[in-house]
């Protein structure tokens, strides 16, 4: 039964896609987003969790995944009216949505590429640093490109093209790409780049290259996703991209496990059910005679506490580098790397 | 005003701007050089130290001594932080810490909005402060505010300074930055000599975040984020690791980024934070050591 996991896969996607509509809109809105971060933190996780890189700039790929695609595919009279500055070739197109998407998933490629062949050459933390100060320069560029973006003000017109349909799509398009790249002998060469640098070269395993390869693809699905999110949400400002959507992916993919494909979509379910229900609770709630007062942002100090204890207690994630259903057994056994060194010096 | 004045005035915001980075960049250094450890969290003790002064003028303390509790609420905040988040992940790879320090972050700003709200409070200040100094007629004008902040700063560098030279838990802090495995084989108790540090970088960004919030007039929860990151870059001119390094980025940052907005044509002023940022990227690659040359292991 060699595709039996594959159609389990399968099922499970179009059951979502049936049954998410009839749950309501406030949960099929909750579905949708939770899509959309799937596919940002699984990219993510082929990135930081399997080569090791660990970049915080990702969020800024997804800035111009959405900026762009939100430009290309906005209504021409919408161009008009919100947008009088654009340079001629974009003012008179509108594209539909997957060349949009697929444009700005191409332009995410070439920064990635561009920025990527100095920035991954660093080693260790100097490349969470510098890949920041590259989140930093795409928002101060987005920020002060008024003709194209409007600047820090909304940029609004954009048309809900997203569906459930698309992002589901796009996750399974993410999950398949994802996982035969990190369960191939290259993504074994990715994992032993993370755990051993000299040995993998001394292996015959060029660094560059293998980053730049995990770097490159997950880019593209971070500007995938900043596309769905852009014509989701419709309207945004350069904020809505920033140090705080940061934060709660980093937390969602280390919660999960970001050694691991499904792990990261596993953080995700959790953070966004707990966030979900930490916020409902924080408006204030009676238990019995006892009154809760509202305590706004009482949700998010929850949890950023449980991000420290899983960063204690469990810092490999909830799943560690398992997945679960997405690669059959007997090819994970078989191309699976060793298991990560958790501690080197007990200070 | 002649070109002169001009420079000059510049000279005086450069120096009152650089200061605080340098207090800001020579805790964040502090830290790294012994745990290599980034401590994102590191400009929430500015919030803390801004919002404790708030708080003790709110309840009618004069202005010193409410400084004074503002520094040390900064290194409390520095302590519990360090016992709760970093202690345990001690040995853990580098990158643990530096996304527990996130979470910190994270925390702090969260309990500040909800403690304070996210808008921005009037940070009070006894009338002399605002006191202005006018030079050539007018046309060079600075504060009590710049006056205070210069004295501080150099106060703490002085205090710094002798601390990690004439004190032996300062000696046992430049063993632990130069080897902590062999600090602690001669008997280095490096676990209170992290806490000192810790305490030291605290106390030093509460002093920096009162300062900040003088001279900005506010204060609010999120205020310490962005003056970490640039400080952060300010170490690293520097060389990160290295007190001396960071006292010297932190100038050379404050001049560069007024050098930006006084010099160059105002349409690339709205672009100092992506210059300075860049300008970190490019660092990185070709003198990673910064101006001290600390030796770094930072490329392939």
């Amino acid at each position: 039964m060699r595709y039996a996991r594959l159609l389990l896969f399968a099922a499970a996607m179009v059951a979502v896609g049936v049954l998410a509509p009839h749950l309501g809109e406030y949960p099929l809105r909750v579905v949708i987003v939770m899509g959309i971060e799937v596919i940002m933190v699984a990219s993510m996780a082929l990135s930081n969790g399997f080569t090791g890189v660990f970049s915080l700039g990702h969020v800024g790929f997804i800035a111009l995944g959405a900026y762009s695609s939100a430009i290309l595919s906005l209504p021409v009279t919408a161009k008009h009216a919100y947008l009088r500055d654009l340079p001629g070739f974009l003012a008179h197109v509108s594209l539909p949505f997957l060349p949009a998407t697929l444009i700005g998933g191409a332009l995410c490629v070439a920064v990635a590429f561009l920025v990527g062949l100095p920035l991954l050459r660093l080693s260790g933390h100097y490349v969470t640093v510098a890949t920041l100060g590259l989140l930093v320069i795409v928002n101060v560029v987005l920020v002060n490109a008024d003709a194209f973006t409007r600047g820090s003000r909304t940029f609004t017109g954009v048309l809900p093209y997203t569906t459930l349909w698309w992002v589901l799509g796009w996750v399974a398009v993410t999950w398949l790409v994802s996982s035969r790249i990190a369960y191939s002998p290259f993504g074994r060469a990715m994992r032993v780049s993370r755990e051993d640098l000299v040995t993998a070269e001394a292996v015959g395993i060029e660094i560059l290259p293998t980053r730049m390869t995990a770097f490159v693809v997950s880019a593209f699905f971070c500007g995938v996703a900043g596309a769905l999110y852009a014509h989701y949400l419709t309207s945004f400002s350069p904020h809505a991209f920033y140090f705080p959507l940061m934060i709660q992916l980093i937390v969602m993919l280390v919660v999960g496990g970001m050694a691991s494909l499904t792990g990261a979509s596993v953080g995700v379910v959790v953070i966004t059910l707990l966030s979900e229900t930490l916020r409902n609770l924080e408006r204030g709630f009676h238990i019995g005679a006892l009154h809760v007062p509202p305590l706004y942002g009482a949700s998010q100090i929850t949890l950023g506490i449980v991000f420290i204890l899983i960063m204690i207690y469990r810092p490999q994630g909830l799943l560690g580098d398992h997945e679960l259903v997405l690669v059959p057994r007997s090819r994970r056994r078989r191309l699976a790397g060793t298991p990560r060194e958790e501690t080197e010096v007990q200070v | 005003m002649n070109v002169v004045e001009y420079v000059a005035q510049q000279v005086i915001n450069a120096v009152s701007l650089g200061s605080l980075y340098a207090l800001i960049a020579v805790g964040l250094s502090l830290v790294f050089g012994i745990l290599n450890l980034i401590n994102f969290a590191h400009g929430d003790m500015m919030m803390v130290g801004a919002f404790a002064a708030l708080v003790l003028q709110g309840a009618g303390v004069p202005f010193p001594i409410a400084l004074v509790g503002g520094i040390a609420a900064g290194g409390l905040a520095g302590y519990a932080m360090e016992r709760v988040a970093f202690r345990p992940v001690r040995g853990a790879p580098d990158v643990t810490a530096l996304l527990t320090s996130l979470g910190v972050t994270f925390i702090l700003e969260n309990l500040g909005i909800l403690l304070f709200s996210a808008s921005p409070r009037n940070f009070p200040l006894p009338a002399w402060l605002g006191h202005v100094y006018e030079l050539a007629g007018g046309r060079i004008t600075f504060t009590n505010i710049n006056v205070v902040t210069l004295a501080f700063a150099f106060l703490a560098f002085a205090f710094l300074y002798w601390f990690v030279t004439r004190t032996r838990i300062g000696l046992g802090m430049r063993a632990t930055a130069e080897d902590l495995t062999a600090a602690r084989l001669v008997a280095v108790r490096v676990n209170a000599v992290i806490v000192v540090a810790f305490v030291l970088a605290s106390s030093f960004a509460g002093l920096a975040g009162m300062l900040w919030a003088a001279q900005v007039g506010v204060a609010y929860p999120l205020m310490g984020f962005t003056p970490m990151l640039k400080s952060f870059i300010a170490a690293i001119i520097g060389g990160f690791g290295s007190i001396g390094g960071a006292l010297i980025g932190g100038y050379v940052l404050g001049a560069l980024e007024i050098a930006i907005v006084a010099f160059l044509p105002a349409a690339v002023s709205p672009y100092r934070d992506a210059v300075v940022f860049a300008l970190l990227i490019v660092l990185l690659l070709f003198r990673p050591g910064g101006i001290m040359q600390v030796r770094q292991e930072v490329k392939l």
